[in-house]
C-alpha cells in the first residue's frame, strides 16, 4: 500500500456539486487470476486488501448491489471450466455459485447454437427493482436475473434475433478475447428505459423494458473509415458508454473511433474527442463521468495508430479530463511515471467514487492499481503486482 | 461406476473419486449434476458440447459423444486439458 495513515482533513465541498454524507469506498478489482476487494477508510488514505477471492479464476467483473450494499456478484470462469456467476450476500465473506448462470437457449436440432464463453458485464437494475440484475456476455448476449443473481435467463429477443445476430458478427469479428455485450445502462427515472452496447454491434436503446430496441448510431464514425455503411451496427465498436448520474439525458461514449457525447432527446452523437491533443488522440477504452456534474468526464488515452498498440501514447500515461462537456481536455498526470510506462487500461478498469472531491481509480493490464483522491490532480499507486486487471468498480458503503 | 474428478471440479465433489451412474455419458453427467449441482455446465455447454479444455475418457479411451454407451464396470476420467498460462 502506498498510502499512509493521516488524520483526515476537514471535509470541504468542491465547486463541482454536493456530495452526500461521508461513506466508505470499497474497490472491487477483477483480474485474470482472481478478485480483490480494497476497503478504504473514510478519508481514502489507507486501504485494506481482501483477497484473492477465486485465485486462478478469470474474473471479468465484480459489482456490488447498491440497493442492499451487501450483495456482490462476480462473473467468473477458469482456463478449463465454463462460465458462471458467484454471489455473496455478505460482502465477500462467503460465496455461492449461481444455480443457473447465463446461457443461451439450446438450438434446434440441426442448427448451430451459441454458447456463453464468459459473462463480461454485470449491472444492477433500477432502484425500484430489488434483486433484478442484467448481464452482458461474450459472445454478445443479454441476460436478466430476478432473484439477485441466483438464476439467469435470456432477456429480450436480441440473443436469437436474426438481424441482431448479423450485426453481432462471428467470434472472429469481435475483440481479441471475444465479442462482448457491455455498458448495460438503466435510466434512473424509468426502469424500462435501457441502453446497451456491443463490441462490435453499436449502441442500442429500448423505451419499453427490452420489448423493442432501436439503434443509436447517428454521428458515429465507422471503423477504419473505409466508407462502410454507417447505418449498419456491424461497423460500430463502442468501447464504453456512460450515462451521467446528474443528468441522465447526457451520455458519453468512448468508441473505437474516438470520444462522443449524446444529449437526449437528440439521437445524434457529437465527436468531442477531436479537441484532444493530436499527438495523444482520443482512442481508449474506459470513460468515467462525474457523479454530480455532467460536464465533467475523464478518459485514459491509448495509442490507436498503425498496429494499435493500445498503450499509453509514447509510454507517458495520463488521464485527460473535460470540465465543459468535451469542448476542451486537460492532461492529468501528476504522480504518474514520466516515461517508459506502456500501460493499457481496459474498458471496465477505470472508475470513480461518489465522494467530494471524486476519487478516481484505474487498473492496468500490468497489474497496477492507481488512484487519485482529488479528481485527478495527483495520482499514486494503491496496489502493485496484481494479475492483469480486467475491471475496477468503486462501491460505496455506509 | 467410478469417476475420477480433476482438481478444478473438486470444489463441487470434495473428492478425487466419486460414484455415479448412467447408461450413457450424458446420463452419467446428469447424475453427477444432480448430486453436485452446477458441475455439468462447467464441462458441457448449453448446446451439449464438451467444453474446449475438458476431456472425457472411458477406461482410458477418449470420447467425444454424450450418447456414448456405458457399462457399470467402466471407469470414467474427466481431465482438464492444457489451456495456456
Amino acid at each position: 500500500m502506498a498510502h499512509s495513515i493521516r488524520k483526515p482533513a476537514a471535509r470541504k465541498q468542491s465547486a463541482s456539486g454536493r456530495a452526500g454524507p461521508r461513506r466508505r469506498t470499497v474497490l472491487l478489482v477483477a483480474t485474470r487470476k482472481g478478485a480483490w476487494l480494497f476497503h478504504g477508510d473514510a478519508a481514502r488514505k489507507t486501504w485494506r486488501a481482501d483477497g484473492p477471492h477465486f485465485l486462478g479464476h478469470v474474473i471479468s467483473h465484480v459489482v456490488l448491489d447498491p440497493r442492499d450494499e451487501r450483495t456482490l456478484l462476480a462473473a467468473a470462469k477458469t482456463g478449463h471450466l465454463g462460465p458462471t456467476v458467484f454471489r455473496s450476500a455478505d460482502l465477500g465473506r462467503t460465496w455461492k455459485e449461481a444455480a443457473q448462470p447465463p446461457a443461451f437457449v439450446k438450438a434446434a436440432d440441426g442448427e448451430k447454437g451459441r454458447s456463453v464463453d464468459h459473462t463480461f458485464w454485470l449491472t444492477p437494475a433500477h432502484a425500484n427493482e430489488p434483486g433484478v440484475w442484467y448481464a452482458g456476455t461474450s459472445p454478445q448476449g443479454l441476460f436478466r436475473s430476478e432473484d439477485g443473481g441466483v438464476t439467469w435467463a435470456p432477456f429480450s429477443t436480441i440473443n436469437d434475433d436474426p438481424t441482431y445476430r448479423e450485426w453481432m458478427g462471428t467470434v472472429q469479428d469481435g475483440t481479441p478475447d471475444g465479442p462482448k455485450l457491455h455498458s448495460i445502462i438503466i435510466d434512473p427515472r424509468d426502469p424500462k428505459h435501457l441502453y446497451f452496447a456491443m463490441s462490435g454491434g453499436g449502441v442500442h436503446e429500448s423505451l419499453d423494458g427490452g420489448m423493442t430496441w432501436r439503434t443509436l448510431l447517428k454521428g458515429l464514425d465507422v471503423v477504419e473509415g473505409f466508407g462502410f455503411d454507417a447505418s449498419k451496427p456491424t461497423f460500430h465498436d463502442p468501447h464504453c458508454v456512460r450515462m451521467c448520474p446528474s443528468n441522465p439525458d447526457r451520455i458519453y461514449q468512448q468508441n473505437h473511433c474516438g470520444i462522443y457525447r449524446l444529449d437526449r432527446p437528440s439521437d445524434t452523437w457529437m465527436r468531442i474527442g477531436k479537441a484532444m491533443p493530436k499527438k495523444v488522440g482520443d482512442i481508449g477504452f474506459p470513460l468515467v463521468v462525474h457523479p454530480r456534474n455532467a460536464d465533467v468526464a475523464w478518459m485514459f488515452p491509448m495509442d490507436g495508430t498503425q498496429v494499435w498498440p493500445r498503450t499509453s501514447p509514447e509510454g507517458k500515461p495520463a488521464v485527460y479530463v473535460t470540465r465543459n462537456g468535451g469542448k476542451t481536455w486537460h492532461r492529468l498526470d501528476a504522480g504518474m511515471p514520466r516515461t517508459q510506462a506502456w500501460w493499457t487500461v481496459k474498458r471496465q478498469a477505470m472508475t470513480g467514487d461518489a465522494a467530494d472531491p471524486v476519487g478516481l481509480y484505474f487498473g492496468t493490464t500490468s497489474g497496477e492499481l492507481w488512484m487519485s483522491r482529488d479528481e485527478g490532480k495527483k495520482w499514486a499507486p494503491l496496489a502493485r503486482h496484481l494479475p492483469e486487471i480486467y475491471a475496477v468498480e468503486a462501491a460505496e458503503l455506509r | 461406476m467410478k469417476v475420477l474428478i480433476p482438481t478444478p471440479l473438486r470444489s463441487y465433489t470434495g473428492e478425487r473419486e466419486v460414484e455415479a451412474s448412467g447408461a450413457t455419458m450424458g446420463e452419467l453427467l446428469a447424475d453427477l449434476d444432480r448430486r453436485f449441482p452446477g458441475l455439468r455446465f462447467r464441462v458441457i455447454d448449453e448446446q451439449d458440447r464438451m467444453r474446449a479444455h475438458m476431456r472425457f475418457f472411458i477406461n482410458g479411451e477418449q470420447v467425444f459423444d454424450l450418447e456414448r454407451k456405458l457399462k457399470p464396470t467402466d471407469d470414467i476420467q474427466i481431465v482438464q486439458a492444457l489451456s495456456g498460462g
